[in-house]
């Protein structure tokens, strides 16, 4: 049994300590809240995740890791599905959307980087509307292959590249150390926007797309963020302080436009969660949404700077 | 039987609903914690009773017990055998040749079962519902001391329609009404169980599928 190196570790370890001061931090503000609930799942998203991560250094596989990115992929679609109106005549085509799932972690798990790119972006946009054809409907298809294509996009090949990202320094530690760099800038950015917006927020940044996010929120955010990336850059990734710094900033601006366009989506929709899959937070979607643009983003600049082939 | 119908349900029924569809529940606190109860829900999949049983803990899994309809539940032994021993079914008389259809139903909640009923009696067109038939008045006004939970579901229609063999991932919603009790005549409780279902239809607030 081996152990992933100690950067991934003793992140892994501050990780808990900010959870255990979270946790007790909620129980006296605010016992029984929602922010207690919130917390809670926090817990069991950073257990299971703990779990995979070390299950690659004990199994020196990385199949644990994969699947459960493709099992949340899966989540995210299920519930991307279930809001947007589908069409009866598409409910088998909606089968080959699945299908792309196991499919796209399965060109990652062997790195195949050609298919991984295409897979989604050229084959499935191709195969998609043919099968849309085939069941004679005309109504509504616009709307339904724009929606369809766009959904498999956001959910499994942007996702994807959260797999892929463990791939690309071909080591153990520096694909872990990437995979939390990205995780943890992300989803801390979120909840540095949230406790920033709840403290000081006051003027309204989108207040007809969601009416809670606030200029102070968003700029303390990216302050927060941009600190927090020149420190975990620096423990867990290969980039230098400023590139640090300069990704931090773009993946707290990008991190709430993904945000945004979730949002947008619910509110088109008049639903206020994606779905009830988290306590606390709402849907998978309602988590995930700003890592669909931060893992995409992340991912290709670590690759333009770092690993490019030859 | 008990154990195989336990394995059934904790290793197929449970991850099956959970994992591959998924529950959007409402109003859990409205669920009967115990039996004898009856839950009368819209019927639009064979997954709709899956769906119910997973509403309850595991240990209660003893007490559930779905009507089925007889004519195509027992229509044949290895189906009859599923649908009673594994399912924990009653197989329901819809033809009325027989002189009481509800004996078994009886029987099941005298020993304190809680019984799942589609009062539509069939799963009908995808995401519609079809207008209740009485039976469920007539079960009520024999006991008037046992609550009719109702229980409206949507996306099972999405995710195995009538006539369809291939399963879709769709999550499911799940609006619980509060418990309902026989007040004396059928018309009365028809109104309120009808009354009850449109309110949580309105609650949900879902587009018609087409």
């Amino acid at each position: 049994m081996t152990l992933p190196g100690p950067a991934v570790l003793w992140t892994l370890g501050g990780l808990y300590v900010f959870l255990i001061a979270a946790t007790a931090l909620a129980r006296i503000g605010d016992p029984g809240g929602e922010i207690v609930t919130r917390i809670r799942s926090w817990w069991g998203i950073v257990g299971l995740f703990t779990v995979a991560l070390l299950s690659v250094g004990w199994l020196g596989s990385w199949v644990v890791l994969t699947v459960l990115l493709a099992f949340v992929s899966f989540l995210a679609l299920k519930e991307y599905l279930t809001i947007i109106p589908t069409r009866m005549a598409d409910r088998r085509v909606l089968v080959w959307l699945y299908l792309a799932i196991p499919l796209q972690f399965w060109f990652i798990y062997v790195e195949d980087y050609g298919m991984f790119m295409v897979l989604i972006p050229i084959y499935l946009l191709l195969w998609l509307p043919m099968t849309m054809v085939l069941t004679g409907e005309t109504r509504g298809f616009l709307n339904a292959v724009g929606t369809l294509q766009w959904g498999a996009m956001m959910t499994v090949f942007s996702l994807g590249h959260l797999a892929f990202l463990v791939r690309l320094p071909g080591d153990v530690d520096g694909g872990l150390g990437l995979l939390l760099y990205v995780l943890l800038v992300t989803e801390l950015n979120d909840v540095a926007q949230f406790l920033w917006g709840r403290l000081l927020g006051r003027v309204r940044i989108a207040p007809r797309i969601s009416p809670g996010k606030s200029a102070e929120g968003l700029i303390g955010g990216v302050l927060t963020t941009t600190a927090l990336s020149i420190g975990l850059g620096a423990l867990l990734t290969p980039m230098r302080w400023w590139e640090a710094a300069t990704v931090g900033l773009l993946l707290s601006v990008t991190g709430f436009v993904g945000d945004l366009t979730v949002s947008a989506i619910k509110r088109d929709l008049r639903i206020k969660d994606s779905g009830a899959a988290i306590p606390g937070h709402g849907g998978i979607l309602d988590r995930v949404d700003s890592l669909t643009y931060a893992a995409p983003l992340f991912f290709h600049i670590i690759r333009f700077l770092y690993y490019l082939p030859g | 039987m008990g154990i195989l119908r336990w394995l059934f349900f904790a290793l197929v029924v449970r991850p099956l609903v959970i994992a591959f569809l998924g529950l959007k529940l409402r109003h859990r606190e409205r669920l009967p914690r115990d039996g004898p109860a009856f839950v009368a829900a819209n019927h639009n999949s064979h997954f709709d009773t899956l769906v119910l049983m997973t509403l309850f803990p595991l240990r209660l899994l003893p007490k559930l017990h779905p009507v089925a309809a007889e004519d195509f539940f027992g229509h044949n032994r290895a189906l009859a055998w599923f649908t009673e021993r594994i399912i924990g079914g009653i197989l329901f008389d819809r033809s009325g040749k027989h002189r009481d259809p509800f004996a078994p139903v009886d029987a099941a909640i005298a020993s304190g079962a809680i019984v799942f009923f589609f009062p539509e009696g069939t799963r009908g067109q995808p995401e519609r519902m079809a207008p209740f038939k009485r039976g469920i008045a007539h079960l009520a006004s024999r006991h008037p001391d046992v609550p009719v939970t109702p229980i409206f579901l949507h996306g099972l229609g999405k995710a195995l329609p009538k006539n369809a063999w291939l399963p879709v991932p769709f999550i499911v919603d799940v609006l619980v009404g509060s418990p309902l009790r026989y007040g004396g005549d059928r018309e009365g409780f028809m109104a309120a169980l009808n009354g009850a279902m449109d309110a949580l239809v309105a609650e949900g607030g879902f587009p018609p599928w087409t």
